[in-house]
């Protein structure tokens, strides 16, 4: 059939207008996504950056015989309910251990209450209007400062909001990973190998194949439903150690590493290997030295996403009893921890409202560390990334 | 083949390293989202005042502690449950059947449910036959049960308001469920004819009643975006939100400390905790937290729990509640019918 000039002319211009219209789309798709990130990571700054400052009060504190039994008896009543209760219960303990403190009276900086902290910051409190009146006092004097939060790095949780820090959840989440590498690791790569290099092609390697692709998309509960019955049930490892978490986790990442793995395994020509079996390598070190050395920057890509994605989780771990209150920093891999997304949670729970800080601080300190791995991953990649 | 077997010790390592781990001198606390604040308070306090490491307290709900704490003795199961409602007798019965029979009950105070709403609206006055009529999943009409017909408030009682029923509510696995099904809904509808004299607590499930999860943070969020929904939630976070929820009376008493302590307040509910007296050897630490959680300085009439939302009993029942903790009281099936 022949088409008229015109025809085709008209023709051309509907495809134009519809290529046009389908780049707006996705522009459009992409500014939405964009338009929530902004609107999250601005919500989140404004509410978590208030975190990492922490009111203090000059006040003058006397190591008299009655703050051994009392502690509140050391500070002067006018401030006794701004200091934070955390502070003055150590007072006995530390006038046990320095006997030289008793009968001293020193001015010292010291926590002030989580309420004053909120006054502060100008958010909502509930001190009353005299207490107001004192801390005004006090900063006009230059005795109450923000200063920056060291404490929200380096203690655990808290019922105080002034005390409650990220550092018990923070080293579970390392312990916790890193159970989950040692496992999840070499596993899961050996998996690939197995399966890209020596398995044959056969209907049991394909189920086993199908299997994997399926975990990989399984709800993270189940995982966490998992670990309760083998590791914690069968196996008697201790709840809500970073141990069982990271054994749970591993189980999530497994799939994930082998899947990446594959790919970057596939990804590695042929001509490869028949140049290393043409000068009479073992199937075995062809993988070793050739495959896996050109294939690991894959690996790698793949590994550190999938564990910034057990990172993130909560859920399987709920089960294995992680998510709770632990405001001691745990040293061993067997002891009670938990880990950030779960200090998250909690602290969204909290009735106290300090805490909707701390929870935006959590969620801040959370996200910067899954950007940092992510970057590596990409750095990673770009590095050692070899086109054929 | 080095690298197989590399892994493969690598995971017998931390298998055995596992099953090596023993005895254990931290408390493990497990139960009622409730109690889960107070519980924490005293742990850290335990934990920063004394020689013992902090206990560890998982917020499992009451139900779900009970279960795990009726799992059976030894390492791997709680040594104390949390519980805003007395033990139930099936749940005590199950413990017995894993060998946990020796348990002490402590009773540590009260805690009122608030049915609260924004404080943008007009203050409400119900009564919890008002309330059943409003959440039931079957009301008497005419002398039948038929499926809830209400969608406004004002349909129920002319001195209601013309809202629409919405109200935000904990589910089935907590024990402020439990509480308000009981006080609320069982109180209501027990002299109900309808219902052949024993009370009926189905809650409706065709929207009006909203399951709103164990976060109760969640009920005061989304009571200040939806002003015309009501809430149903611990009284604590009713005094944290003062100033943009307001609680209603409910049969013309409002939720306040005094009101809920007193038994006034209708919907109040006693918290406990129970200590599994058969771990005392394994876990030393277990007595001295159960004591410093009864101390007059925790659960006093001017102590740390009251600034939290507890509310504390009369002096002398707090008096009998510490000496039962104190001598290891054993708790017998009798006690909880």
């Amino acid at each position: 059939m022949r088409q008229s000039f015109d025809e085709i002319s008209a023709q051309l211009k509907r495809r134009h207008r519809k290529s046009a219209r389908l780049k707006w789309m996705s522009m459009g798709a992409l500014g939405l996504a964009g338009v929530f990130l902004v609107f999250f990571f601005t919500d989140m700054l404004i509410k978590g950056l208030p975190a990492f400052q922490q009111a203090q009060i000059q006040v003058q504190v006397d190591y008299n015989e009655m703050a051994q039994e009392i502690p509140l008896a050391a500070v002067e009543e006018e401030v006794r309910p701004l200091v934070s209760r955390g502070y003055l219960r150590l007072i006995p303990g530390r006038m046990e251990d320095n006997a030289d403190l008793l009968g001293t009276t020193r001015m010292e900086w010291v926590l002030a209450d989580g309420q004053v902290d909120q006054y502060l910051k100008g958010h909502h409190n509930n001190l009353s209007a005299s207490e107001q009146a004192v801390v005004d006092e006090l900063a006009a004097n230059g005795r109450a400062e923000l200063k920056f939060n060291t404490t929200f790095f380096s203690r655990g949780d808290s019922k105080m909001p002034e005390l409650a820090g990220i550092a018990s959840a923070a080293m579970g989440t390392v312990m916790t990973l890193l159970v989950t590498l040692v496992v999840a690791f070499p596993i899961g790569v050996m998996t690939a190998v197995y399966l890209e290099e020596f398995a044959p092609d056969n209907r049991f390697t394909q189920i086993i194949e199908i299997n994997i692709n399926n975990l990989a998309a399984i709800p993270s509960i189940l995982f966490g439903l998992l670990g309760l019955a083998i590791f914690i049930n069968f196996f008697g490892v201790p709840r809500s150690s970073p141990l069982v978490g990271g054994l749970t986790l591993a189980l999530m990442t497994l799939p994930v590493i082998i899947i990446s793995t594959r790919t970057a395994l596939r990804s590695v020509p042929e001509d490869i290997r028949h140049a290393a079996f043409g000068v009479g390598c073992s199937r075995w070190q062809v993988v070793r030295d050739h495959v896996l050395p050109v294939s690991m920057p894959g690996i790698m890509t793949g590994s550190i996403i999938g564990l910034a994605q057990a990172m993130g989780e909560t859920a399987p771990l709920i089960i294995v009893g992680m998510v709770a209150f632990i405001p001691d920093v745990s040293a061993t891999i067997t002891e009670a921890a938990t880990v950030l997304p779960a200090q998250i949670f909690t602290w969204a729970g909290e009735p106290d409202r300090a805490f909707t800080e701390k929870t935006a601080g959590g969620i801040l300190v959370l996200l910067t560390i899954l950007i940092t791995l992510n970057a590596t991953a990409v750095v990673l990649r770009k590095k050692f990334e070899r086109r054929w | 083949m080095n690298r197989i077997l590399k892994t493969t010790a690598i995971a017998a390592a931390v298998m055995g390293f596992a099953t090596a781990a023993q005895a254990r001198d931290q408390v493990r606390i497990v139960g009622s989202s409730t109690v889960y604040p107070f519980s924490s308070y005293v742990a850290e306090e335990f934990g920063a005042t004394t020689d013992f490491p902090t206990p560890v307290i998982e917020s499992t709900g009451s139900g779900g502690g009970a279960r795990l704490f009726c799992n059976g003795l030894g390492e791997g199961t709680p040594d104390i449950t949390n519980a805003s409602r007395r033990m139930k007798p099936s749940e005590f019965e199950r413990c017995v059947e894993n060998g946990v029979t020796d348990i002490t009950e402590a009773f540590i105070g009260y805690d009122g449910i608030a049915f609260a709403q924004s404080s943008k609206n007009d203050e409400m006055d119900v009564t919890r036959e008002q309330l059943f009529m409003a959440l039931a999943a079957q009301v008497p009409v005419d002398g039948e049960l038929v499926d809830n017909p209400y969608t406004q408030w004002s349909e129920i009682d002319s001195s209601l308001p013309d809202r629409e029923i919405a109200v935000y509510g904990p589910p089935t696995t907590s024990g402020t469920r439990d509480a308000f099904e009981e006080l609320v809904m069982e109180a209501a509808s027990e002299d109900m004819e309808a219902y052949g004299g024993e009370g009926y607590t189905d809650i409706r499930t065709d929207g009006a009643f909203i399951d709103a999860g164990e976060n109760d943070n969640l009920i005061v969020q989304r009571l200040s975006e939806n002003t015309d929904a009501f809430g149903i939630f611990g009284y604590s976070f009713l005094e944290e939100n003062a100033d943009t929820l307001m609680g209603s009376s409910i049969d013309g008493v409002e939720p306040t400390p005094d009101a809920i302590g007193s038994g006034e307040y209708p919907v109040s509910r006693s918290m406990f905790f129970y200590v599994k007296n058969q771990h005392a050897d394994e876990v030393p630490a277990m007595y001295e937290y159960a004591n410093l959680f009864m101390s007059e300085k925790m659960i006093g009439d001017i102590g740390y729990l009251k600034g939290m939302g507890l509310i504390p009993a009369p002096k002398d029942m707090r008096a009998d509640a510490r000496e039962d903790v104190a001598n290891h009281e054993t708790l017998e099936l009798s006690d909880l019918k």
